[in-house]
């Protein structure tokens, strides 16, 4: 039911004022915001934990990377499996029948294999890695995966190693392969050449940060920072900062079921969200939520000097 | 002509005593209205700030305590700016401030808010720190879920610097100024009980 406009609320109000300053009031709360400001900052300063590169993820735990290069290699990772807009490995995400992330295409194509080992290997001058490319470009898709597949399992089965024995010589070029992007990450050379293929001065780092999601070292320590996604990490920063305070809804709806566990999680909850900011605008228009402020009347207090004035 | 016609809808409703006001309505008597001001104040400073960083580039921060000390001014004001907004946000609900054709004040004080929270995310996304490549690592796929990731990529650093310095403050600064202009124009609503007599009350 629509509630018909007040004349007192549409026209002028012409009843009693009360001097006002407007220049003054911002005067007055730029020097209590800058105090605020100033003091937390003096107090509390500001989180800068250093950025993590390829070099310290194949320093700090060789063997994650390596398992993560060979399933790179296999076609097994986050990335190499994504869909759109890095590639057409799967749907990705559905909201019932619409398929956006799909639909909206590849725009940043990414082929995981090539682009973070095959491509990167290319540039060593080593020969037993040039022949190692060799093997695995000659070879079939099949045989790849199957070299790739059994060379995981393999370093799966085996814990914390970097490399295991190809006694019969079921992994094919997939040892070496992995052993020497390990090398060129140790050395920090990895880290340039995933960022600068496209232009020597980067600006970009879709690739490295794809390949470093893909093993377990970035997680692991997000995690120790707090910042996982069931430790409401969409709203959280290192160390002890309010963070995104404000996306404490979006983070919210991660932490229960049905949404916590499902496979389109974040197109569902982007959906709910985005329902959610539609209701706050159009509040006003929502019947029995307009009427709140009539039902609940905090605004009794608000105006409660101005009610008492006027026996209201 | 539509230049007449903006011209009358813009300049041409302004008295000269609506923009900078030496009176207020006897009922603006209350702390919540101090929200409104302290927000303004607040993204003043995230803005002053945030220039400061801008002329000294993104990695100013790491490597020296001024640049460090600047970030943590860009930080706490940014908090400070979300905490007053919400405050606002919410006292203007229980006014039910959107009374008397005040709908548009109140949508582009939505607006305003959804549009900070992009350019607080943009800015978070640009630290080039170990939390930016969490962020952007995790937030990627909540944007590529609904594919916006096919246009707003976040692990690229560039894309969300230049959004951040750029195209975000422009959107945030037309919807704040459009916001104010509305909130001059329309003047603060008056208390739900207010007598209604024509004209205003008694």
């Amino acid at each position: 039911m629509r509630t018909k406009e007040r004349a007192v609320d549409l026209e002028k109000w012409q009843g009693r004022k009360r001097p006002y300053d407007l220049v003054k009031e911002f005067v007055v709360a730029m020097v209590a915001v800058a105090v605020l400001v100033f003091a937390c900052s003096s107090i509390f300063g500001s989180p800068d934990e250093r950025a993590i590169t390829l070099q310290d993820w194949a320093k700090n735990t060789p063997s994650d990377f390596v398992k993560t290069t060979t399933s790179e290699l296999a076609g097994g990772t986050t990335s190499a499996t994504y869909g759109a807009p890095y590639n057409q490995a799967s749907e990705g995400q559905v909201l019932g029948p619409l398929k956006l992330q799909k639909w909206f295409g590849v725009k940043v194509p990414i082929e995981a294999a090539r682009d973070f080992v095959v491509a990167p290997l290319a540039m060593s001058d080593k020969p037993a890695i040039q022949a190692a490319l060799v093997q695995w470009k000659s070879a079939t898709a099949a045989t790849q995966s199957k070299w790739a597949t059994g060379y995981a399992d393999a370093l799966e089965k085996a814990g914390e190693v970097t490399s295991v024995a190809d006694s019969n010589g079921s992994f094919g070029p997939v040892p070496t392969m992995a052993s020497g992007l390990l090398d060129i990450a140790q050395v920090g050379a990895l880290d340039g050449m995933l960022t600068t293929q496209a232009s020597p001065l980067p600006t970009d780092f879709t690739k490295p940060l794809l390949f470093l999601a893909d093993g377990t070292y970035l997680e692991d320590l997000a995690v120790e920072q707090h910042l996982g996604g069931d430790q409401w990490g969409m709203m959280n920063e290192t160390g002890s900062y309010p963070g995104q305070s404000w996306m404490w809804l979006y983070s919210f709806w991660y932490q229960i079921e049905p949404l916590k566990s499902s496979e389109n999680a974040d197109a569902q909850v982007w959906a709910i969200m985005g329902l959610l900011t539609l209701g706050l605008l159009f509040l006003p228009k929502i019947p029995i939520l307009n009427q709140l402020p009539r039902r609940i009347p905090i605004q009794r207090l608000i105006w409660r000097q101005y009610y008492r004035e006027e026996n209201l | 002509m539509w230049t007449t016609r903006l011209r009358k809808a813009t300049v041409e409703k302004f008295e000269p005593t609506d923009i900078l006001p030496d009176e207020q309505p006897a009922y603006v008597a209350s702390w919540i209205y101090v929200f409104g001001v302290l927000t303004l104040a607040a993204l003043t400073m995230v803005i002053a700030t945030g220039i400061t960083l801008a002329t000294k580039g993104s990695s100013w921060f790491h490597v020296s305590d001024v640049g460090r000390y600047v970030n943590s001014l860009h930080l706490w004001a940014t908090e400070f700016f979300f905490v007053f907004m919400v405050v606002h946000l919410w006292g203007k609900f229980w006014m039910a401030a959107w009374r008397g054709r005040r709908f548009a004040t109140w949508v582009t004080g939505g607006i305003a808010f959804v549009a900070s929270i992009g350019t607080a995310f943009t800015g978070y996304l640009i630290q080039t720190n170990f939390d930016s490549q969490w962020i952007a690592s995790e937030a990627k796929d909540g944007l590529n879920s609904v594919g916006i990731g096919s246009f707003f990529n976040t692990l690229n650093t560039g894309q969300s610097l230049l959004l951040h310095v750029a195209v975000a403050p422009l959107a945030v600064g037309i919807i704040v100024i459009w916001h104010v202009i509305l909130v001059r124009r329309r003047g603060v609503v008056p208390p739900l009980d207010a007598l209604d007599i024509a004209g205003g009350a008694k």
